[in-house]
């Protein structure tokens, strides 16, 4: 059965990746930052999970099923979708949540738009956005029973570091690294986030480009908003807005996305740049706390733009010489 | 009296402007946050409707072809005015939630429509049930949107709490912009999937609009294509000649100076 597909003229390398294979080094990079928040949250967290993975992998088997199409649910992409959806929630959310968030990533987003390589943004932030517009109060209720891993701090409170330093104050950062703080089930703590990301780059699932120039992006923008609102930046204070919330996760983890990031390596740079200018734009001047998951979507929508601008030239190449 | 029933049975179902003709989206989409929003929208565009209908009927003779247009607009408007002034008088919690679409009724496509396919070329009896039917067509769309989304968004149906906070907790995207979308397409899946008559699920040569060409509202602009293209091939074919006539002179010379080496 042959496919009519655009290829580019030769030379063509055969490599020995497949989807699968990519979604297998994926899942176990998620893996590290959700065990981080399995032993920080406990057993409503490892629930949390297995029920957005279930949901995901359960939608995607029902629609491909329900519409007599191939299923395709051993490529992995559901499993991946599933556990960035759970990174992305409270621990303590009740179970209709998750269930809803499956359905909308990939029923709505992903499979309406025509399935994997199709869907316009990343599945499990647009469920991420449908549900946090929809149930406010429930997916903002981060969980204060935290199980620390190192040093047991002498205050705990219920805001996020996010909604603290928003507030003006200061949370230590150094507890934020290698501990557990308040927020969604996947960044509690950077170290995880790390290893994870690590290992990607190591494996080569991801490029460097869009984490790194969207993390320094964002702090450099951050640092600038603040200095021109008249505000002092202390050092303690970057380290919060670097380790706290989503940026680390996010960067690595859903702003990499093959199908909703640009492909050219101007286009990646010009994706980051956008994605910091958002994310530090929603985290300083309005009145939300985060925006990591609205910006890095917003990206997504702009992606075919991006990549329509950036088109490599071939080497040799003159414009109006070919026809 | 029967084409007056005809005509109230055609607005309500047959042609129903918002699931079949598809139009007026705009404040379909816009106001339908709840059931009594979509209630108080619909039964302000029907007054609209009835009225203008009926005014631009009577005056179907009187209006000029070439400025029947900015005529109808006029006319449209004041009684948009007149609504907008009622609503702020003896309903102002209406005329706060609805707020910019009211005066929007006035580019109300459904209005428009009317005037320029039915009453512009009826009679005024007619031309009222016309306006009286598609009016409640299009409340009764606008109350079925608004009562689904508030249900989703609130667990409420005209302000009255029908599900508990308990048993359902409210998705309230379905009240803010994003929830009119999906409540729409979801419908428009659905007439897609079972074959209803919609505008969005027109097979071949049938149209929607019963290929009533003679009286459509594009028909001006078909003429006006046409011409376009009778001129383009006229052009094309004048070329033709004229490169023709070039090609038999070269000739003509080109044998006269074979002739004149001979």
């Amino acid at each position: 059965m042959f496919r009519n597909i655009n290829v580019s003229v030769s030379p063509h390398i055969r490599d020995k990746r497949t989807t699968q294979n990519i979604m297998l080094d994926v899942c176990i990079a998620l893996f590290f930052p959700l065990l981080a928040g399995v032993y920080a949250y406990g057993l409503s967290a490892l629930i949390t999970i297995v029920l957005c993975v279930i949901s995901c992998v359960g939608f995607e088997l029902l629609f491909q099923l329900g519409m007599k199409k191939k299923v395709t649910i051993s490529d992995l992409s559901a499993l991946v979708t599933g556990m960035i959806l759970a990174v992305n929630m409270p621990a303590s959310v009740p179970w209709f949540i998750p269930v809803l968030g499956g359905f909308f990533a990939i029923i709505i987003v992903k499979q309406l738009f025509g399935g994997l390589g199709q869907n316009f943004m990343n599945p499990a932030l647009g469920a991420r956005c449908f549900l946090v517009i929809s149930f406010a109060s429930i997916m903002t209720n981060f969980s204060t029973d935290i199980n620390y891993l190192f040093s047991k701090p002498d205050v705990v409170t219920s805001a996020t570091p996010m909604a603290m330093v928003k507030s003006g104050v200061v949370t230590n950062w150094f507890d934020m690294l290698v501990n557990t703080h308040a927020g969604c089930i996947g960044e509690v703590s950077a170290i995880a986030i790390l290893i994870g990301a690590a290992y990607m780059i190591i494996r080569r699932v991801i490029d460097v480009k869009i984490p790194f120039i969207y993390i320094i992006s964002t702090l450099c923008f951050v640092a600038l908003i603040q200095t021109i609102k008249g505000e002092t930046i202390t050092f303690d204070y970057m380290m919060v807005q670097l380790c706290g919330g989503g940026l680390l996760i996010g960067s690595f983890f859903m702003a990499t996305d093959y199908v909703t990031s640009p492909i050219t390596n101007k286009g990646k740079v010009i994706y980051a740049l956008i994605l910091g200018l958002m994310t530090s734009l929603i985290r300083t001047v309005s009145p939300s706390n985060e925006g990591v998951s609205y910006s890095i979507i917003i990206g997504n929508m702009l992606t075919p733009l991006i990549e329509k601008f950036t088109v490599p030239k071939p080497f040799g190449y003159k414009k109006g010489a070919v026809k | 009296m029967k084409r007056c029933i005809e005509r109230l049975f055609n607005g309500l179902i047959k042609e129903n402007p918002t699931f079949v003709l598809m139009l007026g989206m705009c404040p379909t989409l816009a106001v339908t946050t709840s059931a009594f929003n979509g209630f108080g929208m619909g039964l302000s565009t029907t007054a609209v409707l009835i009225m203008s209908n009926l005014m631009i009927s009577a005056l179907r003779k009187v209006i000029p072809n070439g400025v029947r247009m900015p005529a109808f607009i006029v006319i449209v408007a004041s009684f948009v005015t007149i609504v907008q002034l009622v609503l702020k008088a003896y309903v102002p919690s209406l005329d706060k939630s609805l707020g910019v679409f009211i005066p929007l009724i006035v580019v109300n496509c459904i209005i428009l429509g009317r005037a320029e396919a039915y009453a512009s070329k009826n009679p005024v009896l007619p031309s009222i049930f016309d306006g009286i039917g598609m009016g409640l067509g299009f409340t009764g769309a606008l109350t079925i949107i608004g009562a689904v989304r508030e249900i989703l968004g609130s667990g409420a149906v005209f302000g009255y709490q029908i599900l508990s906070e308990k048993v359902f907790t409210p998705i309230s995207i379905f009240i803010l912009a994003p929830g009119a979308f999906f409540v729409l397409a979801c419908l428009t899946a659905l007439q897609n999937k079972f074959k209803a008559p919609s505008a969005t699920n027109i097979e071949g040569e049938k149209l929607a609009c019963n290929s009533h060409c003679a009286t459509c509202v594009g028909k001006q602009s078909c003429i006006n294509h046409q011409l376009v293209e009778k001129q383009k091939i006229e052009i094309a074919e004048k070329e033709k000649q004229e490169k023709l006539k070039k090609a038999e002179e070269l000739k003509r010379k080109m044998a006269e100076n074979k002739g004149g080496n001979e």
